[in-house]
């Protein structure tokens, strides 16, 4: 188990150099010269050498390279270009909303999604499981934005019952809160709970199946009691898994809503950074996000083996 | 002798070209691959035929027309700068599927060629799928924002954008199977034969991909219209200049509480679009490939 989780570690760190190069090499080896963008159009010739030697690009890529990363390892990711900031406060400064917004999707998806999965498997071809399945094929196709936008035409237009945007912490006011962030969330998760309760009934049709389920029905097992401790419990993995991938098309996710909904996160602060060709923050952005994505799927693999006595690696 | 080795050729391909059309008969049984194709051939036909289909130019401005309501003169309303949404909208078509389809097509065949050298030549496979890893470790609309910003915005940088994040998959894809099929007695066969290395991989081996390629091709090809409006809608796509639903979104934002029909055409054909497409998809992926129908 110890060294199961070792090498797990382990395997992180090829992934995640990976992941430093090609963000090093996009920016570097793209079109265009930082220091000249930097100087601005009125720079002259000097003016472009002096902050190229500042910011060490007149050394070889490969210094430059090592130079960076043993700062990112260090914690430092850099200045922002355009305000002047260091890359690690203005992420800092932007993660309540993107943590919040993020969580309560998540708990919001698995709370839906994994009992509609369920009670489709249970009412196999029934009315029931065609209509979660119809859901799911929509859910599925309809896009963050899109949905976002009905959402607001209904519940804060039409209805008038939400407000349309922006973003107040639980600590200020728990009701303003969720307010603020029903619609977010729901923009947000559809899509997962697609997924996810498609995933569930699946694996929930297949245990349902399974041999010691016809023995607990035999044995006069009560059907709820079946379902909740037998076949659910025995499908959880496929259905963890799941939400472990999809964190990565949720980030995607945050990056759209967050614009819709005028929320101050970190997928505003991407956008904001692109519109500004703010490369720096565009690195700093990306390497946070895949090392959370990583490290989510890292701890889900990790929580398999610990928890499940069938998986032994 | 002639005469029987053209008798031959002729039968062969008769007989191919019945493997084919029994395939597209099968195939249009299906009632996914029915619903979704037949919408999906609408769309098609609708931004072939947009030219004779737009009312007025998609790109005229007329500021006295600003922001009116759906009606005769403009069927889906017009924009803040009294462009025809209607005409913008079927235009838009055009570059939703041109990005869909070319992405689909280039990710399939980068990741098949990837895919077959990273499952046929040993010391490549490591290399080549901790790179693979790597790039999918990025979320696909970061990762092509990310190219989007240095590329500079394009229809060829956005084609790009979008197709690199999906290339890991499709080798994944395409590695899993020659490391599956290479090992058939019949491939063991073809090389005890002689057979040279790269005809067990064109005869023997690639045929089996063409399958999962085709269903994995489809969900590309609906997840890259969705990334290309969201480029578009966030800015950081196709210029402004050029209508895209996604770009028409973006401009009606500001006012979609006056006019939420900038918003809502385009949204609906770009829903009904990757609905087509992911219909298809399902409906190919279970005739085509009963192994994938039970694990989503």
């Amino acid at each position: 188990m110890a060294l199961y989780i070792l090498r797990r570690l382990l395997a992180v760190i090829p992934v995640m150099l990976v992941v430093a190069v090609f963000v090093f090499l996009l920016i570097r080896l793209g079109p265009g010269d930082p220091a000249a963008q930097l100087a601005g159009d009125a720079a002259t010739a000097e003016d472009i050498q002096r902050i190229r030697e500042r910011l060490g690009l007149h050394l070889p890529i490969h210094v430059q390279f090592i130079t960076w990363f043993g700062n990112i390892l260090q914690g430092d990711l850099g200045m922002s270009i355009a305000n002047n900031r260091p890359v690690s406060s203005l992420i800092l400064a932007r993660l309540e909303p993107t943590l919040m917004l993020t969580l309560t999707t998540i708990i919001f998806v698995v709370l839906v999604a994994v009992p509609l999965g369920a009670i489709a498997a249970w009412n196999h071809g029934r009315w029931i499981d065609r209509a979660v399945m119809a859901f799911s094929v929509l859910g599925f196709s309809i896009p963050v934005f899109v949905l976002a936008y009905i959402l607001i035409y209904v519940f804060a237009m039409w209805l008038g019952v939400a407000p349309v945007q922006g973003f107040v912490s639980p600590t200020d006011s728990l009701y303003r809160f969720f307010a603020h962030i029903a619609l977010p969330v729901l923009s947000l998760s559809t899509i997962y709970i697609a997924l996810v309760a498609r995933i569930t009934r699946a694996t929930v049709v297949e245990t349902l199946g399974e041999d010691y389920i016809r023995t607990a029905y035999s044995k006069g097992v009560r059907d709820r009691d079946i379902l909740l401790k037998h076949a659910l419990r025995n499908s959880w993995v496929p259905v963890v898994t799941v939400i472990g991938i999809s964190i990565a098309a949720l980030i995607g996710g945050v990056v759209v809503t967050e614009s819709v909904y005028n929320i101050p996160g970190l997928g505003r602060l991407t956008v904001d950074a692109v519109l500004a060709s703010d490369y720096p923050v565009i690195q700093g952005l990306i390497l946070v996000f895949s090392f959370t994505y990583v490290l989510i799927n890292l701890v889900v693999d990790i929580t398999y083996a610990a928890l499940d006595p069938r998986i032994r690696y | 002798m002639t005469t029987d080795v053209s008798f031959e050729a002729g039968a062969r391909d008769e007989r191919a070209l019945s493997v084919w059309a029994a395939t597209l008969r099968f195939l249009l049984r299906n009632r996914s691959v029915q619903i979704g194709g037949g919408l999906l051939v609408l769309m098609i036909a609708i931004a072939l035929l947009a030219p004779l289909l737009w009312t007025v130019s998609p790109t005229r401005l007329d500021t006295a027309m600003r922001l009116r309501p759906p009606g005769p003169d403009a069927w889906m309303g017009t924009d803040p700068f009294g462009r025809d949404v209607y005409s913008r909208v079927i235009y838009g078509s055009r570059i939703s599927l041109l990005v869909g389809l070319t992405v689909a097509m280039t990710a399939a065949l980068v990741g098949t060629v990837l895919g077959i050298l990273a499952g046929y030549i040993r010391w490549l496979d490591g290399i080549l799928m901790r790179v693979m890893d790597g790039l999918m470790a990025i979320p696909a609309i970061l990762l092509a924002i990310a190219m989007i910003a240095v590329l500079g915005a394009g229809i060829g940088s956005v084609i790009i954008a979008i197709t690199v994040p999906e290339v890991p998959r499709v080798v994944r894809l395409v590695r899993s199977i020659v490391l599956s099929v290479r090992e058939e007695p019949y491939v063991e066969a073809a090389v005890a034969l002689g057979t040279p290395g790269h005809l067990v991989m064109v005869r023997h081996i690639l045929p089996n991909t063409i399958a999962p390629l085709l269903v994995q091709g489809t969900y590309i090809c609906a997840f890259a219209i969705l990334i290309e409006s969201i480029l578009s809608f966030l800015g950081a796509g196709v210029p402004p200049t050029i209508p895209t639903w996604g770009n028409i979104m973006a401009e009606g934002r500001i006012y979609f509480q006056i006019s939420p029909w900038n918003i809502f055409f385009p949204a609906t054909f770009l829903a009904l679009t990757i609905l087509s497409v992911n219909v298809l998809g399902d409906g190919l992926r279970d005739t085509l490939d009963p192994r994938l129908q039970r694990s989503v």
